[in-house]
């Protein structure tokens, strides 16, 4: 069935996430938000929104408070490395581990 | 010169034409530029991409990461394979867009006389030429744009030798309708030059950097440090050819207001690739970059 979005043909494949399965699984450090350092969480107002700009994989949202898709997120890093306030900060998946033993 | 939209980080439109979950490594400069380069393109567009990343990003049978048709195509073919696409569209009455996209490899190696010809009958499409500098998807040989001194699997040892070519100049030499060259770490400015390029009859070529964590030898994370620090340094210039004028464009363009540049040195030692690169070659790419930007200060001032 076409996909009605689209003015001319569609490919024969169909079209959706997760061509790669869950590309989450790659990851071994998540990006978590401080947002209370964010810069549109803070003011509560629509501003910087980068994180969203130059994900890669467009698993950032542009909300007031972003919220980032763990499920594909790659775990490259970019948004916290660009942040302009350092409000992302890259932590080890296995912290997130239920049970995890931690030093 | 036409009147260039200015858009920005608010007013970008949140539709997504890419899916999450996609074949491209972590990281990948050619997903930040396509992922917003299609914003700008729009739905009433047909890609055609030769072998490349961007196929492999696009997707693999049965699930396609992309939302726009696409037609992959022979490498050597790409640009008569969109001259054909376009006669199409032409006869069946529709303005639908028809964009090229290649690699470096795909362009200024195999794909090249088809798009000379292309050029020198002045098609009306956009050719998109991402140059992550190495022929990538094979894992990491050398094309005709690696720059010298790089380690590539085909320069494994002293890098290469050669100077790679400087493939907007070979586009400019034809006198195309519009060319632009841009970064992936500066998305908003590929985006408002594919607005103009769509304006543009004629063929548009788009020359793009797009740094490549695995193949540079750099961590996910600096992808978009390093495509600054490319334009930063003054290797990679930003700007736009019409009706056969230069002019440097948005962060390049501020670049002639400083006194120096970042040394490139600097960018060269971000990556593992350019480990080999001796004293000497880096001293006369120093030099190449600040004879170049003397001229364009000279030009410009
Ligand atoms: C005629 C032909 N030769 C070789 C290949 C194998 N091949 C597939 S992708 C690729 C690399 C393309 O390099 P480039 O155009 O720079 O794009 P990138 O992979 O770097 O994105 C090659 C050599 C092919 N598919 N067809
Ligand atoms: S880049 Fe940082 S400050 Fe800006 S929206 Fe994202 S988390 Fe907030
Ligand atoms: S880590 Fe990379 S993939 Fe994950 S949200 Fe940040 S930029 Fe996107
Ligand atoms: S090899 Fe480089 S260009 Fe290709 S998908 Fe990976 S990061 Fe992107
Ligand atoms: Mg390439």
């Amino acid at each position: 069935m076409p996909d009605p979005r689209f003015k001319i043909l569609t490919s024969a494949s169909t079209s959706g996430p997760g061509d790669a399965g869950r590309t989450g699984s790659w990851r071994v450090e998540r990006p978590v938000i401080d947002m209370s350092r964010c810069i549109p969480a803070k003011t509560g107002k629509h501003a910087c929104h980068l994180c969203w700009l130059l994900c890669p994989d467009n698993v950032v949202s542009k909300d007031i408070e972003p919220e980032i898709d763990l499920e594909y997120c790659k775990g490259c890093g970019i948004c916290a490395e660009e942040c302009p306030v350092q409000a992302i900060e890259m932590v080890p998946d296995a912290d997130f581990i239920e049970g995890a033993e931690r030093e | 010169m036409k009147m260039a939209a200015k858009t920005t980080v608010l007013n970008l439109t949140e539709e997504e034409f890419v899916h999450p979950g996609n074949r491209a490594c972590s990281g990948c400069g050619l997903s930040i530029l396509y992922r917003i380069g299609v914003k700008a393109l729009g739905r009433d567009c047909i890609f055609v991409v030769p072998p490349s990343c961007l196929t492999v990003m696009q997707g693999l049978y049965p699930i396609a990461a992309t939302q726009m048709p696409v037609l992959n195509g022979t490498f050597a073919s790409t640009a008569a394979i969109a001259t054909g696409v376009k006669a199409a569209m032409r006869r069946l009455g529709r303005a639908t867009q028809v964009v090229a996209w290649a690699g470096d490899g795909g362009t200024s190696d195999i794909g090249i006389q088809a798009l000379s010809g292309a050029l020198e009958r002045g098609e009306d499409i956009i050719y998109i030429c991402y140059d992550n500098e190495a022929y990538m998807n094979t894992g990491v040989q050398r094309s005709g744009t690696t720059p010298q001194g790089s380690l590539t699997t085909t320069t494994p040892f002293s890098g290469k030798s050669e100077v790679g070519k400087n493939l907007p100049a070979i586009i400019a030499a034809h006198n195309p309708a519009y060319l632009a060259t841009c970064s992936a770490s500066y998305p908003l400015d590929f985006h408002d030059k594919l607005l103009k390029a769509k304006q543009i009859k004629g063929l548009k070529y788009l020359h793009v950097q797009t740094p490549c964590p695995p193949g540079w030898g750099i961590e996910e994370h600096m992808t978009v440090a390093l495509g600054r620090a490319a334009v930063e340094t003054g290797l990679f210039d930003l700007y736009e050819i019409e009706d056969g004028c230069l002019q440097l464009t948005g962060p390049s363009q501020q670049l002639l207001g400083k006194a120096c540049l970042r040394p490139v040195r600097e960018y060269l030692e971000m990556q593992v690739r350019f480990k080999a690169c001796s004293d000497e070659q880096a001293a006369a790419l120093q030099a190449q970059v600040d004879q170049r930007w003397a001229g364009y200060r000279d030009k410009f001032k």
